[in-house]
C-alpha cells in the first residue's frame, strides 16, 4: 500500500510539475505581452494627450474678452453704439478712427477718456478725500457727453450707474484667424489677428521649397540614375549628416553669413529678412527632399527602364520619359513633406527673419512665423492669460498643418503601392 | 545622325546640369561646416569643454552646457528607448492589420509630424505647469523623449520587418513560442539596426532647442545639477542665446563658434558609431 501510494505521490509530481512550469512560462510570457501593449498604448494616448491640451488651451482664447485686466467701456445712454469689437477700440484709442459716424454712430467726433483725464474735470475736491465721489461723478460726466468713451477699472464703475457698458465682442475664431494685427500685448485692448504670421510662415516654407526643390531634384536624379556606386557611397552619408546638423547651427550660420550677405547685395537697413529665413528653410529642407526623391525614383521598376533603352532611347530619355512620370507621386510627397519641415522649422527662422509681425510684403523685409512667435513670446506670456492661450491657438494652427500635410502625403504613397 | 547628335547633347547638357547642381549641395554644406570649423576650432580645448562659463558668457568655457545636454540625453532615452522599442515590438509582431495597429500607426504617424515647437508647448503645459515639475532636468527629458519615440518606434518597426520571414518561420518549426521567436531570434537579429537608430535619435534630441526652450534651459547657470528637478544650460540653447540676445554679442561669438563646432562634432561622432555598429554587427550576424 505504502509503496503504491509514494509512487502515486511520484506520478502526481510528475505530473503537474510540467504544468507547474508551463503556468508560470505562461504568466510571464503574458506579463511580457502585457507589458509591451501598455508602451503602445502610452504612445497612442500621448498623442491623444497632446492634441487635448493643445485644443483646450488655444480653444479657451475664444472665451477671452480682449480688454486687459478688469476694466470696462463705458458709454453714454445718448449714444447709438452698444457693442464694439477689438480692432474698433484700438482704432480709437490710436485716434485713427475719430468720429462715431465711421463705426455706424451719430455723427458726433470721439472724445477718449481715461482715469489720466480725471484732472481735466474734476478738482481733488470734488472727488473727497478718499475719491469716494470719483464714480459718481465720471458717471454723470460720461452721461453727460453722448461722444465719450471711457476706459476704467470696473471697481470704478458707480452702482447705479446711469450711463452704459459697452458690450465687447470675445476673440472670435473669424478675428483670430483674418484679424491683420498681432498685438498681443497691446492697451488698452490686445489685438490677436494671426493672418500675418499664417502668410509669413507659407511664404517663407513656398520661396524655400521653390529654391530647394529643383536643386534636390537634380541631385536626387544624378544620385540615383547618373552617378556611379563610387560618388554615391560619399553622396549618401554626406546628406545624411547635413539631415542630422541642429536647426540651431543652421540659424547660426544664416545669421553669421547669410543675413550681413543679403543686407549688402540688397543694399538694405536690416539683413534678417524673409530671404535669409527661406534660403536656410532651403538648405535644411533639401535633406528630406533629396532622400524621399531618391527613394522614389530607384523604385522604377527595372523592366521599365530596360524596354525604353531596347527601343533606342538615351539615358536623359529614359529618366525624363519612364522614370520621372513613374515617381511623379513619390516627387511630389517629397515635395509637400519637404514644405511641412519648413512650416514647423523654429529656431533657424527664429534667428534669421528679423521677427516683426506685420503683413508681409516683400521677402526682402523682416516677418514672422507662427513657430517663431510661439519660441519668442511664451516666456513673456503670463500661464494662463490671453496671450498664453493665444499662443496655444498658434500651436493648435501649426498642428493642423501639419497633420493635414501628413495625411496629405501618407495617401500620395497609399496611391503609390496600389499602382 | 543628326538626332543622334541632338539627343547625346542634351543628355549631357542634362547630366551636367545634375553634376554640377549636386556639387553645389555638396559644396553648401561643406561650406557652411568648413567656416564653423575654422573660425571655432581654435576655440575649443580642453579648457573650453571644462570650464565654467565666465564674465557675461564670454570667456571660460561650456562645461554645465555639455554635462546639461548629457542630463537630457541620457533623461530622454530612459524614457524613450523601452517604450519605443517595445511599442515596435507590439505594433509589428502582435497586431495583424487590425484597426489597432492602423490607429497606432497613425498616432506615431502624426507624433513624427508634429514640429518640435508644439512639443515645447505641450511639454510647458503638461509637465512644467500642469504636473508642477517647474522647468527641471525631467520636464525637459520628457518634452525630449516623446519627440524621439516616434522615430524609435519606426526604427523598431522597420529593423523587425527587414528580417527574412523564414527565420521566423524556422524558429516556429522548432517548436518556439512567439515570445521565445522574438527574443532569440528576431529582436538579435534586428538589434542592429535597433541600435542605429537610437544613436541617430540621440543625435536628434542633443541638437533640438525648441522643445527645451520652454521646460529646463537655463540662460546662464554656472553649476551642475544636484537632482533631476534642477534646470540645466544645454548646449543649442547655449548657442541660440550668445548669438542671439547676449549683453555683448560680439565679445562671446568665439565662444559661440566654439559650441557650434561641438555640437556639430557630437552629431558627427554620433553618425559615424552608428554606422560602424551598423556594419560591425551586421558582419557578426552574417558570420555566424
Amino acid at each position: 500500500m505504502q509503496i503504491k501510494a509514494a509512487f502515486d505521490d511520484a506520478a502526481f509530481i510528475n505530473l503537474i510539475k510540467p504544468l507547474h512550469l508551463s503556468v508560470i512560462k505562461k504568466i510571464i510570457n503574458k506579463t511580457i505581452e502585457g507589458l509591451l501593449m501598455l508602451s503602445s498604448t502610452i504612445t497612442t494616448l500621448t498623442v491623444l494627450l497632446i492634441v487635448l491640451f493643445l485644443f483646450k488651451e488655444g480653444l479657451s482664447v475664444f472665451k477671452e474678452s480682449p480688454l486687459e485686466g478688469e476694466n470696462v467701456i463705458v458709454l453714454s445712454n445718448q449714444n447709438k453704439i452698444t457693442h464694439l469689437s477689438s480692432i474698433d477700440i484700438k482704432k480709437i484709442f490710436d485716434q485713427e478712427t475719430t468720429n462715431w459716424k465711421l463705426i455706424g454712430g451719430a455723427n458726433d467726433s470721439i472724445l477718449l477718456f481715461t482715469i489720466n483725464d480725471l484732472s481735466n474735470y474734476f478738482s481733488e475736491e470734488e472727488l473727497g478725500p478718499n475719491f469716494e465721489f470719483l464714480p459718481q461723478k465720471m458717471d454723470s460726466l460720461i452721461e453727460a457727453n453722448p461722444g465719450m468713451i471711457a476706459i476704467f477699472s470696473k471697481k470704478y464703475l458707480d452702482k447705479n450707474h446711469k450711463s452704459k457698458i459697452a458690450s465687447i465682442d470675445n476673440i472670435s475664431p473669424k478675428s483670430f484667424l483674418l484679424g491683420k494685427e498681432w498685438f498681443p500685448t497691446a492697451s488698452p485692448a490686445v489685438q490677436l489677428g494671426v493672418l500675418p504670421l499664417i502668410l509669413g510662415t507659407l511664404y517663407v516654407s513656398i520661396v524655400a521649397i521653390l529654391i530647394a526643390l529643383p536643386i534636390g531634384l537634380a541631385t536626387a536624379i544624378y544620385i540615383a540614375e547618373v552617378a556611379n556606386p563610387r560618388i554615391r557611397a560619399i553622396y549618401k552619408p554626406v546628406i545624411e549628416l547635413l539631415a542630422g546638423i541642429p536647426s540651431v547651427v543652421y540659424g547660426f550660420f544664416g545669421l553669421i553669413v547669410i543675413v550681413p550677405l543679403i543686407q549688402k547685395i540688397f543694399d538694405l537697413p536690416v539683413g534678417e529678412t524673409g530671404l535669409a529665413g527661406a534660403i536656410i528653410l532651403a538648405i535644411m529642407a533639401l535633406p528630406t527632399i533629396i532622400t524621399v526623391t531618391e527613394d522614389a525614383l530607384r523604385n522604377t521598376p527595372r523592366s521599365m527602364k530596360e524596354a525604353s533603352l531596347a527601343l533606342g532611347a538615351t539615358q536623359w530619355q529614359t529618366i525624363y520619359k519612364v522614370v520621372i512620370p513613374y515617381s511623379a507621386s513619390g516627387i511630389s510627397a517629397a515635395a509637400i513633406l519637404g514644405i511641412g519641415r519648413a512650416i514647423g522649422e523654429t529656431m533657424a527662422v527664429l534667428m534669421v527673419t528679423g521677427n516683426a509681425a506685420v503683413m508681409p510684403h516683400s521677402l526682402l523685409e523682416p516677418l514672422r512665423t507662427i513657430p517663431a512667435t510661439i519660441a519668442a513670446e511664451l516666456g513673456e506670456a503670463p500661464a494662463n492669460g490671453i496671450h498664453y492661450k493665444a499662443l496655444f491657438g498658434l500651436g493648435c494652427i501649426l498642428f493642423i498643418i501639419t497633420m493635414f500635410i501628413n495625411i496629405w502625403v501618407e495617401a500620395i504613397s497609399k496611391k503609390r503601392i496600389k499602382h | 545622325m543628326q538626332t543622334d547628335f541632338k539627343k547625346r547633347i542634351s543628355q549631357s547638357i542634362a547630366f551636367w546640369t545634375f553634376r554640377i547642381l549636386s556639387l553645389i549641395v555638396m559644396g553648401v554644406l561643406f561650406s557652411i561646416l568648413g567656416f564653423i570649423f575654422v573660425k571655432g576650432i581654435g576655440v575649443v580645448n580642453w579648457d573650453f569643454i571644462t570650464q565654467m562659463p565666465e564674465d557675461g558668457m564670454t570667456k571660460g568655457g561650456i562645461y554645465p552646457a555639455i554635462i546639461g545636454t548629457l542630463c537630457l540625453i541620457s533623461g530622454s532615452m530612459l524614457f524613450a528607448f523601452p517604450i519605443g522599442v517595445m511599442s515596435g515590438i507590439y505594433i509589428y509582431e502582435y497586431t495583424k492589420d487590425s484597426w489597432y495597429r492602423k490607429f497606432v500607426q497613425l498616432m506615431t504617424s502624426n507624433l513624427a509630424g508634429v514640429p518640435s515647437i508644439v512639443f515645447g508647448l505641450f511639454g510647458m503645459a503638461l509637465f512644467v505647469n500642469k504636473l508642477g515639475f517647474g522647468d527641471s532636468i525631467l520636464a525637459g527629458s520628457l518634452t525630449l523623449g516623446l519627440l524621439a519615440l516616434p522615430v524609435v518606434i519606426r526604427t523598431t518597426e522597420e529593423a523587425l520587418k527587414a528580417i527574412d520571414k523564414s527565420y521566423r518561420e524556422a524558429s516556429y518549426a522548432l517548436g518556439g513560442t512567439k515570445l521565445q521567436t522574438i527574443r532569440r531570434v528576431t529582436l538579435p537579429m534586428a538589434l542592429p539596426n535597433i541600435i542605429t537608430g537610437l544613436i541617430l535619435s540621440i543625435g536628434r534630441v542633443s541638437g533640438e532647442t525648441a522643445p527645451i526652450l520652454f521646460t529646463v534651459a537655463a540662460y546662464f547657470l554656472p553649476k551642475l545639477p544636484t537632482s533631476i528637478f534642477d534646470q540645466v544650460m544645454a548646449l543649442p540653447y547655449h548657442l541660440y542665446v550668445i548669438s542671439t540676445s547676449g549683453t555683448n554679442i560680439n565679445e562671446s561669438r568665439g565662444m559661440a563658434y566654439g559650441t557650434a563646432v561641438v555640437l556639430i562634432l557630437i552629431v558627427l561622432i554620433l553618425n559615424i558609431i552608428a554606422n560602424l555598429i551598423r556594419r560591425f554587427l551586421s558582419k557578426k550576424y552574417k558570420t555566424n
